[in-house]
């Protein structure tokens, strides 16, 4: 795959938005475009976490099985949603279900990669520790609006 | 509102509606009253069921057709319990309408963002019936509904109807959700960031559980709405509604005379605070 033209994909990217160009072209190099159809486990479960994802089109749920209710959906995410956080430390493994609901384009960031650019350029992974956090801390209130089930 | 404030008057149930498994609709008219029932977006009305007692229910229906009255309302305690089980051409006593309004006059030539989550739907609605009617006053229309489950959304065939309306925004979400739901899935701020809406020209009105207009007028001062843009409705153990019995004391303001609608900066720091 020719990865130079991911980079002016990224940098439009609001996840990406006002990045250093130096910083976009060494993350690019961990950088993927990926496509899954309508219905496609894009991961689950117990599987390894070694990616992140950024949406470019299309439309994905993070699901939980629970073997009571089945498949319970707890999360929808469109374009410019970021997904998958356990990438940070190695050998995590997936703690949901990712499933694309309808034709999704995205771009998969390689966890390894990253880990390893961010070893070697320390502000470079403290830029990105900047991005991931309010993502994360998103999620973890939303998680907590969800738990209190606010609507009983 | 009667010469008596606090004597009831009778109104007959016209239909009821059941909107969810624990959630329903009632219509009614007036037994005697000889004018049409005016009130505003916002405002609540006593509803007595007799022989059981009366609860504070804000009016979900039109301010423009006053002459049928409609209250949304979930069965989760005695009196409404009892609400439920009344009939068509059953009898209620009605004290109101009581309260501050949603501000749809100071909202003209501005964007209006309607949050609501649950239940909220309902106090909501009338301003919603409000803006419509007078459509031209207004920027951009945003409705942003967040509710438990997609069981659990109210009012489902006028929103679908209003979605076809093309000078209206309406996104709905539900926290959870099996994976027949098509919708959006997550909390109702979620939403806000994404939301086609002018923060620095946006008149925002918000209802539902306390938590949840707390996350909410987070999220749209984030967006850059400015505070005294954004109105929220308060809810408190309301007994006389016209501010006499202290039950509904909030700080320094009685919830059923100075409220139930608040812009932000009158409840912001009573928002945070334990135990008030």
């Amino acid at each position: 795959m020719d990865t130079k033209t991911l980079e002016p994909i990224l940098a439009e990217h609001p996840f990406f938005k006002d990045l250093k160009p130096e910083y976009l072209s060494i993350l690019v190099g961990c950088a993927s475009n990926v496509r899954f159809e309508a219905n496609e486990m894009i991961f689950q479960h117990g599987g390894p976490a070694d990616k992140f994802y950024i949406i470019r089109h299309g439309e994905v749920a993070i699901e939980v099985h629970d073997p009571r209710r089945h498949v319970i959906r707890i999360q929808t995410l469109r374009d410019g949603d970021v997904f998958g956080w356990s990438w940070m430390f190695a050998g995590r493994s997936s703690h949901f279900d990712a499933r694309a609901l309808i034709l999704t384009r995205a771009i998969a960031m390689d966890g390894e990669c990253l880990r390893g650019k961010f070893n070697n350029d320390h502000s470079l992974g403290y830029e990105m520790m900047l991005r991931f956090t309010p993502v994360i801390i998103r999620r973890l209130e939303a998680a907590s609006m969800q738990l209190l089930d606010i609507y009983k | 509102m009667t010469a008596n404030p606090m004597l009831p008057e009778p109104f007959r149930i016209r239909k009821v509606q059941k909107e969810s498994y624990d959630t329903f609709t009632l219509e009614l008219e007036p037994l005697n009253r000889p004018d049409p029932f005016l009130f505003k977006a916002g405002q609540f009305n006593m509803l007595y069921v007799f022989g059981v007692g009366e609860v504070p229910i804000s009016i979900s229906g039109d301010p423009h057709h006053p002459e049928t009255l409609i209250h949304t309302t979930r069965a989760v305690g005695t009196v409404t319990k009892a609400m439920r089980q009344l009939k068509t051409g059953d009898v209620m006593g009605i004290r109101g309408p009581y309260g501050t309004s949603w501000p749809v006059d100071r909202a003209e030539g501005y964007d209006v963002v309607i949050v609501a989550g649950g239940i909220g739907l309902a106090p909501l609605r009338p301003s919603l019936y409000h803006v419509l009617e007078h459509r031209d006053k207004y920027g951009k229309v945003v409705l942003l509904y967040g509710t438990r489950s997609p069981d659990d959304i109210l009012f489902r065939k006028e929103l679908e109807r209003w979605r076809s309306r093309f000078d209206l925004e309406i996104y709905v979400t539900v926290d959870y959700a099996n994976p027949g739901w098509r919708g959006n899935v997550g909390v109702v701020t979620n939403l806000i960031p994404k939301a086609p809406f002018d923060p620095l020209h946006t008149m925002a009105m918000i209802c539902g559980p306390e938590v949840m207009m707390r996350f909410t007028a987070i999220e749209l001062l984030k967006r850059g709405v400015e505070a005294p843009n954004i109105y929220l409705t308060m809810e408190r153990n309301m007994k006389c509604g016209i501010g006499f019995c202290g039950h509904c004391q909030l700080g320094e303001s009685f919830i059923c005379k100075d409220g139930p609608v608040f812009a932000l900066p009158e409840m912001q720091e009573r928002l945070n605070q334990w135990e008030v």
